[in-house]
């Protein structure tokens, strides 16, 4: 190896760290988590605008206003809107340290979850039960598709709030658990976010169509 | 129980004997030989007892250089298979003249053009790429692994999980017979009904998992772990197209999994997205997939800038010239590359309006890439340039990349496009920037980070030898492909009526065969350097007297890559340390926190390639016990919070010792 070694003019430059911490585990996990939500924000993009190409498209089947129950709509929402502020109040006490009242604010917002689930199945039955199947027309191919890819994403949050239930049960709240407890809450208000986007693009515009 | 079909169906789906290709010639030999090798491969790795080794060192490993090398690995092989595929084409349109069928049947030869483009794009230039990005960021940044190590290592596998899916589709069933983006309607299920588009949906959704989260990774690593002292504008051009790259990843493959999630409804469920009727638009699948398609095309090529960008300012032993609008050059294109897509169907009849606002920002494109060219000019110019392999390839890559911008440029043109559309002068095109500026790329990032990875050079002659078959077996085997394309000859065509066209079929056949004379004297090089290891040794971690950080580190890189976390001071930090006389520490180490190896990636990996086995064959138990364990093992990773040891001082003491008297011998001699 041939390196011209020039004196430097200023004085000696250090070029490795010295007093040496490992990275705390965990760092990163917030940013990737927020990356990958937005990944996940681009699938339901994609899916928006599917619908908004293809929502007038009813081959001469149901539109929304023969399908659209509103006010189950709105209970629907409200249930997700109150499992959000519950999560919400499992986050104030988990920094509080608070295991028991952590799990019960955890609990509550799963049964509310589970009661969105609930209404949205029931409200596709019935929409199947009437012949409004996803195959009728590319209306309802993609309607199906965005509210229930939506659906699906409340589901898997579901099997993760249990999941992380029993752990913090096992483990208690250290700092591996907070930390996924909050990526699950980032999820959380993620879908409710985009939940708004469905109320609001999908049942309202379409009464209005 | 074997007279009921019902049964049997539930069992094996739609999967019959019949199902195997017994009656294609060309596949059971191809089956023949595959098997064979495979056999002589297993036996030995079995015969040398490297299972285990194997296993615990290499499949289950969260090294990020290890998962870099098997990326390679994967590139190289499914090269070979892409290539193979590539050959029986060129050899079928060269012989289908005068009456003549070629040697292909329909069914097969539509199945390998797809095939072909599906693994040179999604198999050969991905993993490539993926595997330089993974092997050389972190060191470049100073960081000792990525940011999510079991993330990295399950990213991989879901990477061999789709091109095993592929693979298989060969002699279990049938791929597609679409063309690599399966448009509608002839993906759809009336005109598709069997296996080969399902093969596809899966095999790329597999995949494409492994891409998106691999992307997230990597943005995360250069995000939060560059060294001290590292600036966003003190990173290596390299690490900064990688994160460019990654970036386009996360922002496109999602919708690639929407759209084939889409296709994927019509076929199984009986929606229509993109059917003829029941208000279906197959239009919108076109447009989707290019809306990924296009910037999937800077995913491959911005790597292979950075590379361009570190060897020109390496072999010519000058700073980069134009560093920052080097930096700018990149941001644009990865912004504007999602303002094209439209470009690649100027004849679907958006209007006058649409495709002019389509032309020209894909005309705007040609002034950072133009930019980039100017760059390099500017570093060669009154350097002390060293005509090594890796600087060879990238002069090849500035002339034939330029003719492939160019005949980019006029595609832009809508009117011209018009007449061009489908032609074989866009084949000539897109083969032209891709071999041109990927490929070349990669080879060029291979040869330069070899010594790096395993302690030793590449042999010059036989790279030398593959460099002049690859470059001039290119340009025989493409520029054909324009005259054709100017003459009017649509792609994809099996047998040829007007003898005329024969000549240059035949040329650029033979450029084909060149090629392979190239992709041999490759393979023949890594044996040579392997045997002549000794002869191309390179102890000081630094062969090419280089200007970044992974050059710091010893060749191949210790585990945890730096004993201590490098400071940085300058773009060029390890030019920086060499020209002020930087000394390497050789006391004071402390024990080092590394992620422990597992083997969850394997096992979540092959359970997702046994789901999509389950659907692409309806088999739907398999599928559904597929899904339950995947969601078991991976809920059961989670219980698991022990991820991580120390690397005792001692033993970093040991190898930095040891390095330190492979120096001093390394002076002396």
């Amino acid at each position: 190896m041939t390196v011209a070694v020039v004196p430097s003019q200023d004085s000696e430059p250090i070029f490795h760290v010295i007093d040496e911490h490992a990275h705390p585990e965990g760092a990163s996990t917030m940013l990737g988590f927020w990356v990958y939500l937005m990944s996940d924000c681009l699938i339901f993009a994609i899916l928006f605008a599917t619908f908004g190409v293809l929502s007038g498209n009813y081959a001469a089947g149901p539109a929304p206003r023969d399908l659209f129950d509103l006010p189950l709509v709105a209970l629907n929402t409200s249930m997700l809107l109150l499992s959000s502020i519950t999560y919400g109040f499992a986050m104030l006490t988990m920094e509080r340290s608070r295991i028991g009242a952590t799990q019960a604010w955890l609990a509550i917002t799963g049964l509310f979850g589970l009661a969105f689930i609930g209404i949205e199945l029931s409200e596709f039955a019935h929409m199947i039960h009437e012949g409004a199947t996803p195959q009728r027309s590319a209306f309802l191919s993609s309607f199906f598709t965005l509210v229930g890819t939506h659906g699906l994403h409340v589901t898997f949050g579901l099997v993760w709030l249990v999941t992380l239930m029993v752990q913090v049960w096992r483990y208690g709240l250290i700092e591996a658990n907070r930390r996924r407890l909050m990526c699950l809450s980032m999820f959380w208000h993620f879908l409710d976010v985009v939940w708004i986007g469905v109320f609001t693009f999908v049942y309202l515009l379409g009464m209005l169509r | 129980m074997f007279d009921n079909p019902a049964l049997i169906k539930a069992i094996f789906g739609r999967l019959t004997i019949e199902s195997l290709p017994l009656h294609e010639p060309i596949v059971v030999g191809t089956f023949a030989v595959v098997a064979l090798g495979g056999v002589a491969l297993l036996g030995a790795v079995t015969y040398f007892r490297l299972w285990s080794y194997l296993w615990r060192e290499w499949f289950t490993t969260v090294d990020h250089k290890r998962i870099g090398i098997m990326y390679m690995i994967l590139g190289i092989v499914m090269l070979l298979r892409g290539f193979a595929d590539a050959v029986m084409m060129r050899l079928q349109q060269a012989i289908a003249f005068n009456g003549s069928e070629g040697y292909l049947n329909a069914h097969h030869y539509d199945q390998i053009f797809t095939a072909h483009g599906v693994i040179m794009i999604f198999f050969v230039a991905m993993p490539l790429v993926t595997g330089l990005m993974n092997y050389v960021v972190p060191l470049q940044i100073g960081a000792r692994d990525v940011s999510f190590p079991f993330l990295n290592n399950f990213s991989f596998w879901m990477t061999v999980g789709g091109a095993v899916l592929v693979m298989m589709s060969l002699f279990i069933g049938e791929f597609a017979r679409t063309g690599w983006l399966a448009y509608p309607p002839l993906s759809n299920l009336g005109y598709s009904p069997d296996v080969g588009v399902d093969y596809y949906i899966w095999a790329l959704q597999v995949a494409g998992v492994g891409t998106t989260l691999s992307g997230i990774n990597l943005i995360c690593t250069i995000v939060k772990l560059r060294a001290p002292g590292m600036t966003m504008m003190k990173m290596p051009v390299f690490t900064w197209t990688s994160l460019c790259t990654n970036i386009l990843i996360v922002a496109s493959f999602p919708v690639l999994t929407v759209v084939l999630a889409l296709l994927a409804l019509d076929r199984y469920v009986g929606t229509n997205f993109f059917t003829n009727d029941f208000g279906g638009n197959p239009m919108m699948y076109v447009n989707l997939i290019w809306i990924w398609g296009h910037p999937e095309v800077y995913i491959l090529v911005l790597p292979a800038f950075g590379i361009f960008s570190e060897v020109t300012s390496t072999f010519s032993g000058k700073r980069l010239f134009g560093y920052t609008s080097m930096v700018y050059a990149t941001v644009v294109i990865t912004i504007l590359s999602y303002l094209v897509w439209l470009h690649h169907f100027f004849t679907m009849g958006s209007g006058a309006s649409v495709n002019s606002f389509f032309g020209i920002t894909t005309m705007i494109i040609s002034i950072p890439t133009g930019a980039k060219m100017f760059n390099w000019l500017f570093t060669m110019y009154r350097g002390r340039i060293r005509y090594e392999l890796p600087m060879m390839w990238t002069i090849a890559f500035m002339l034939t990349f330029v003719i492939g911008g160019m005949t980019g440029v006029l595609l832009a043109v809508p009117p011209a496009d018009f007449v061009l559309h489908n032609s074989l002068f866009l084949v000539a095109h897109f083969h032209n920037v891709i071999i041109g500026g990927v490929l070349f790329g990669l080879f060029a990032g291979i040869g330069y980070w070899f010594p790096k990875a395993f302690g030793f050079r590449l042999d010059p002659f036989w790279g030398k030898l593959s460099f002049w078959f690859w470059v001039s077996g290119f340009y025989l085997a493409f520029m054909p492909l324009y005259v054709l394309g100017l003459m009017g000859v649509t792609r994809r065509l099996r047998v040829f009526d007007d003898p005329s066209l024969q000549i240059w079929f035949v040329i650029a056949g033979i450029g084909a065969f060149l090629i392979l004379l190239g992709i041999m004297s490759m393979l023949v090089q890594f044996a040579v350097s392997i045997l002549r290891r000794e002869e191309l040794r390179d102890v000081t971690g630094d062969p090419w007297n280089a200007r970044t950080l992974e050059w710091a580190t010893s060749s191949p890189p210790p585990d945890y890559n730096f004993a201590f976390t490098p400071v940085v001071y300058d773009n060029d930090a390890w030019w920086d340390m060499k020209r002020r006389g930087y000394s390497r520490p050789l006391t004071g180490f402390k024990p080092i926190h590394m992620p422990s190896n597992t083997g969850t990636g394997v096992i979540l990996a092959g359970l997702s390639t046994a789901m999509a086995f389950g659907l692409i064959w309806y088999i739907w138990w398999l599928a559904a016990l597929s899904f339950v364990a995947l969601l078991a093992v991976a809920i059961g990773h989670t219980f698991n919070y022990h991820r991580d040891y120390d690397i005792p001082a001692d033993d970093v003491v040991r190898v930095e010792d040891a390095r330190t008297r492979l120096l001093a011998a390394g002076a002396r001699s």
